[in-house]
This record gives C-alpha cells, structure tokens and sequence, in this order.
C-alpha cells in the first residue's frame, strides 16, 4: 500500500463513526438489522416444511461404518428398521453381512444369449426397493439395457429407450449394462470423504449414511453405473422387499449416491443376485474368482470374453462374452 | 485488545454509514441474496430434484459457476506479482482490493458447492478430525484444503495490513511478506487443482486433456482482471479514492496476454477434436454443432467464441487504450468466459454419457434464483468491504483521529 498524496482524507469526513452511539445512527443500523434478520427469517421459513426424523442428531454424530463398533452398528440396523416401520408400515430385518473369507465375485453376461427383455432391470428396482411409481423411476434402475446395433460394439449408437413389440429384434443385439466393481475403480479413489470403498470381496459399496451427496463418483464413473437421489425415495408398504443389508438395499435418504452391490444382502448368505435369478435365458453367470472350478473362471479361461472400455484402465469384474 | 474492539465497534458503525446510494445498492443486493436464500431453503426440503439435474448430467449450473469463479479468485495474484514481485508502485494502491475481490469471491466458491451438495448437513464429514478425509486420494479434497487455505491467506494479509493502516504504522515485513509470495504460488494451485478435479477423471474424453488446466489459468487472468477494472473505476468514481489510470492499463495488457494465449490453446482444442474426429470428439461435437438433433449448447458457446473474439480484438487494437472501450472489451471478455469455462466445461463433460445417451440440462428457475443468490452475496460482500477499506486506506478512519476543525495537518503521515 502507497501513500500517494491523493489518497489522504481527514477522519473529519467521517465524524459519526468516532462520536459515541447518536441516536440516528442507532436507529439506522437498528432498523436496518431487524429488517434484515426478518427477511432471513422469512426467506428460510421453507425450512419448517422438514419432515420429523428427516435428520436427527443422531445421524448427524454418526461415524463413519468402518469406525462403527458392533453395537453401535446394531443400534443403527435397529433405529433403521424402526424408521421404515415408522414411516412405511414395514418392519424390514436390515442385516450387516460382512463379505466372506476366501471369496471374490465376478459376474458374466452372455451376449449371444441376451435377448434384451429388460427382466433384469425390473427385478433389480424391486430387489432394490426403489421408488417405482413416476414414469422416470425406471431412471434408477442399476442396470441399462443397451439396444446395440449389430456390427459393432458402439455404445454411442445404442437405443436406451427402446420399446419394440417383441425382442430381440432381428438386426439388434442387448448388452446390460451394470456396475462393473472395478478393481481400480474410479468412483472410490475420488470421494472426498471415503464414503465409497471395495469390500475384500470385490463389492464397491456407498454409506448411505456418509456420503455427503457431492456425486463426484458419478461424474468419475466410465460406465454410468451410479444413482443420486434426488428425492426421498417413494415407495409402497406392499412393494417393499424387508430382506435387507445396510451397505446395499435398504431404504435410502435422499441427496445421497447408490449402486449395484451384486446384491451383497442375498450373494453374502449363498444366494445368487436378483438380476441372474430372473434371467429367462440364462445369460448371466455369478461366482467366486479365487475359486477355480467355478462356473465363472470356466467362462473366463474357455470364452472369447470382452471387458468394457477396457481402455479406461479400471479392470473391471463384470465380464462380456460370447457363444459361438 | 482494547483497541481492536475499537475499531470492530468503529467498522460496524461505518458499514451503516453511507449515501442513499449506498444503501439502495446493498439493500437490492440484500433482497436478491434472500431470494436466493428462499429457494435453497426449499431445495434443502425437497431435495436437489428442485434442479434440472438428472443421473445422466449429474452437474450443473452450481459446480459450473464454482469453476469459473475460482479463476477469477486466482486472478488476484495478476495484481500481487506485479506489485510485489516487480515492485510496480502504481499497482501498490489496488493490490488490496484484489486481495478484497478473492476474500469474496471464494466465499462464493464454497457456496457454489455447498449448495450442490445432496446432504449440506453432513459437510462435517469433510473436515477433519469430525470426518475422514480422502486425501491424497481424492482431488476434491485437495480442493477443500487449497480452497480454504487461500480464504485464510488473503483474509490474513488483508485483513493485517488495513489493521496497520488503521493504527498509521509500517507493517512487519515477517508478518505478511511471506504470505504474500506464499499465496502467488496458492492462487495458481487453487486452479490448478480444481482443473485437475476433471481432468482427472479418464472416463469423461472432454475433461481428459491434458490442456484444461492451462486453458483454465490463461481465461482466469481474462475474467479476473476484467472484472478488477471495472470494479476500479467503480471505485474511483463513487468512492474518496483516487485510483489512476496506470493499474488499469497495467491490467489491460495483462488480459490481453493471457486472452491471446486462451484462444490459442482453445485453438488447439477445436483442431485436436475436429480434423479426425474420434468418438472421444462427441462432447465437442455436441458442443459446438449439436449431435442427434440436441443442440441446447450451441448457441452459447457460439454466443461466447463471438464475445471472446470481439473482446480480443478490442483489447489488441488501440481502441481499448480508451477507458469506454476498454470496459465493454472487459464485459464481453467476463460473459465471454463465463459462458465458455462455465456451462460450455461443465455440461459438455456429461453429453453424451458414458453409455451413449443425450440428456440435455436446462438449469430450474430455483436453481437459478440459488446462483443470483449466491451472485449478490459475493457483490454484498465485496461492497462492503471496499466500503470499510476505503476510509482506512485514505485515513479517514484511524485509530487516533485528530477531529480539531484545522486545515489537514501534514503530521498525520505515518
């Protein structure tokens, strides 16, 4: 800062703001401050709209999961269950399944043998227990069947939308696509908050309960797999599926990001996911990579297998291959 | 302790000091901010579907005004190196507002993304020790950490050298001097960083560029000094404060530099998709020509090249050694940018999607009314600070004030 000679006012220009508090002054800034806190006031006043045990203190000292002590984490499975009961008429059993020892996950899906019926997506809002009652719901879903034009294997080119009489139609082939449950997976390594992470067993999983909703992971992923929540979710006491685990299905808050766990609820307790299970065609093949004699690690040392975008470098565990 | 509450009381009582004018200007400022507050609180109720955001295009119009605005927080070092580093006298009398213009101006910044989080009520769980931060993993991060570093920076030297001024004495060099030079290097970081937030990102070809982050600095010291200049003259016309015309030239070659450089790299940019176009090309194409009948961007960024290339000519050619000129160069240069590294950035990076799908995105009204919201907040902010800064720095207020009736005693210098 210079003293150029120009700059040099008297403080006499400013007199008021030496002399003690006048009553003008006063009443100004007076009158100023109320009317701007009211107007604060009023601005905010949406805010009373918050619905009760929309955020409680409780979720707000949570810790992170993995910081969770195990009765910690049962009193949350339990607070849980009772807030969809509250709230839905469903008492849901919410489990905590860890991931188990000497298991990795790999999916398949069979090209020649897709016939693009979409069973998949649909099974996969209902597993889910996604809102399915406004046309766009179907935006959700974990799973985007591609409507690929034969000839090539080009997404750009794809129909997402697509509502023919019958499938397959003779001059197009499908392609599901889902989370890929990349080994170098781009969503986690950019979450500021660790929100998002591989279980030992290869699932990428979000805490609903953690993730500050920034949706940096959707940005970061190459293969569209993740969902925001832009509204609290909307769904029927009827439709609700009470089989649920904490780090997938179970009823989620709004403003947060979720995915596709391979189903962990049902595949950690030995069942196969919701999307394999409806499949008419038996196009999707689930299992253990460490184990070799898995159906899995048959497709993958004895198919032409093909890895999407393989050129992004995220060396996924979701596989494409062909029939002869 | 004393004295510093003195002059806290003497501040408050000189922010309700002030013109009609004055008061008109902040009080319009003040009802925008709270239309502005209105609508978050409803997007905050009902969640960000009160955006024209979708899954598909997952940012908006909020992380898009972020990005642009934190170049022109970086700019401010366009008056800090040539002040301090070239010891331009000229520059010394408006360094500060600089300083000034990046303390608001990243305030904007965390408003922007704050606004864009789905659980604001959990911001927590980015600042250590409440959360647990994913660093150095996550760029995000980095940019929380660079972001607030240069808020505390600039509110330090600022805030310490009118604290001098106040009290009439030589600041300590020790005290600002290396903060100083500390934050010419954090100003190139902060857009730095957050240009790598997308370029880091190998599944968006439009963002994957190892050009972002120059093309970034380059249109920052366009918007930036842009927006100075015209702030200055602002300043010089409503203020006791005598501002010449040689910073502000000083800023015209400046923008004109890096103005040169922007279109040059854009340049690059458009012959690298353009003459073999590869999938990887269908967010430019999109972009500038519309792709499947989808064309919601293309009268912006044509609308912007056009404001980019009139500003450059302007301040290439001798008109703009004309303040009139000079300043309608500066207008279109700051929309011209704004447009380009805002919703021509932003949006491009999400169409088509990784899978192929054209999802076009129009920001909501709420939406908007956020951003104007957060637009005058920054205004407000900045305004009143220049409002207190002008009387220290031309010695109106002072922490010994002689208030006798006599001419103006020489003695006051410091």
């Amino acid at each position: 800062m210079n003293e150029n000679p120009l700059n040099q006012e008297s403080p006499r220009t400013l007199e008021e703001v030496y002399r003690p508090l006048n009553r003008r002054t006063f009443l100004k800034g007076g009158a100023a401050t109320v009317a701007g806190m009211a107007g604060l006031v009023a601005a905010l006043k949406p805010l009373l709209a918050l619905e009760k045990g929309d955020i409680t203190l409780d979720d707000l000292l949570q810790k992170h999961y993995r910081e969770l002590k195990p009765e910690e984490l049962q009193r949350i499975l339990k607070s849980l269950a009772d807030k969809c009961e509250q709230e839905r008429g469903v008492r849901p059993h919410v489990r905590d399944l860890k991931p188990l020892d000497g298991v990795e996950f790999g999916y398949a899906l069979n090209l020649t043998r897709c016939v693009g019926c979409r069973r998949c997506a649909h099974a996969c809002l209902k597993e889910n227990n996604q809102s399915r009652d406004r046309w766009d719901d179907i935006e959700m879903s974990y799973i985007r069947v591609l409507e690929m034009n034969k000839g090539a294997i080009n997404v750009e080119t794809a129909n997402h939308y697509y509502e023919p009489g019958t499938v397959p139609q003779k001059d197009k082939y499908y392609m599901p696509v889902q989370c890929h449950q990349c080994r170098q997976s781009p969503c986690t390594k950019v979450c500021p908050v660790q929100a998002t992470w591989q279980e030992k067993d290869g699932v990428v999983v979000v805490d609903y309960n953690w993730c500050i909703g920034c949706r940096y992971c959707m940005a970061a992923c190459p293969y569209d797999a993740r969902r925001f929540n832009y509204k609290k979710p909307t769904i029927e006491k009827a439709a609700i599926n009470p089989n649920q685990g904490y780090l997938s299905n179970r009823l989620r808050p709004k403003g947060v990001v979720e995915k596709c766990t391979f189903c962990l609820h049902r595949t950690r307790d030995g069942k196969y996911p919701a999307c394999l299970e409806v499949c008419p065609t038996g196009a999707r093949v689930f299992g253990n990579l460490l184990d070799p004699d898995s159906e899995i690690n048959y497709i993958l040392n004895h198919k032409r297998v093909y890895v999407l975008k393989e050129e992004v470098g995220t060396l996924p565990r979701f596989y494409y291959f062909f029939d002869k | 302790m004393r004295a510093y509450l003195t002059f806290l009381w003497r501040i408050w009582l000189l922010s309700w000091t002030g013109t009609a004018r004055f008061y008109a200007w902040m009080g319009l400022l003040t009802v925008v901010v709270l239309v502005g507050a209105n609508a978050w609180a409803h997007q905050f109720v009902e969640g960000l579907q009160t955006t024209g955001l979708t899954n598909q295009v997952s940012w908006g119009a909020y992380i898009a005004n972020f990005t642009f605005l934190v170049g022109v927080a970086a700019a401010a070092v366009m008056l800090v190196i040539p002040a301090y580093i070239y010891k331009k006298e000229h520059m010394h009398e408006v360094v500060l507002f600089g300083e000034l213009m990046a303390i608001a101006v990243i305030v904007m910044c965390l408003l922007f993304v704050t606004v864009d989080l789905g659980r604001p009520d959990r911001f927590l769980h980015m600042i250590p020790p409440f959360g647990i931060f994913n660093f150095p993993g996550s760029i995000l991060s980095w940019d929380v950490i660079v972001l607030n570093g240069y808020l505390l920076l600039n509110l330090h030297i600022a805030g310490y050298l009118l604290y001098c001024r106040y009290h009439r004495r030589k600041p300590t060099k020790k005290f600002y001097i290396p903060f100083v030079f500390l934050s010419v290097f954090w100003a190139v970081s902060i857009h730095t960083v957050t240009a790598f937030l997308y370029v880091g990102l190998a599944g968006r070809p439009f963002w994957h560029h190892p050009l972002v982050p120059a093309r970034f600095l380059a249109s920052a010291f366009v918007a930036g000094p842009g927006l100075m200049i015209l702030a200055f003259q602002v300043i010089r016309k409503a203020m006791r404060y005598h501002i010449g015309d040689a910073p502000i030239f000083t800023l015209r070659m400046i923008m004109t530099v890096a103005m040169l450089i922007n279109m040059f790299l854009l340049g690059s940019e458009v012959f690298t998709e353009f003459y073999y176009p590869t999938q990887h090309a269908a967010s430019a194409h999109y972009l500038f020509f519309g792709m499947h009948g989808h064309s919601g961007l293309v009268p912006w960024i044509w609308s912007a090249i056009a404001l980019d290339v009139a500003g450059l000519v302007l301040l290439v050619s001798p008109a703009s050694r004309n303040i009139a000129w000079l300043n309608v160069a500066c207008v279109v240069c700051f929309i011209g940018i704004w447009i380009e590294k805002g919703m021509g950035l932003i949006i491009p990076g999400f169409v088509p999607t990784p899978l192929g799908q054209i999802v076009e995105y129009l920001p909501s009204l709420n939406e908007t009314l956020v951003c104007l919201g957060i637009w005058a907040l920054g205004a407000l902010m900045f305004s009143w600070m220049v409002h207190v800064a002008v009387p220290i720095l031309n010695g109106s207020l002072r922490a010994q004030p002689d208030l006798s009736p006599s001419p103006e005693p020489s003695a006051l210098k410091s």
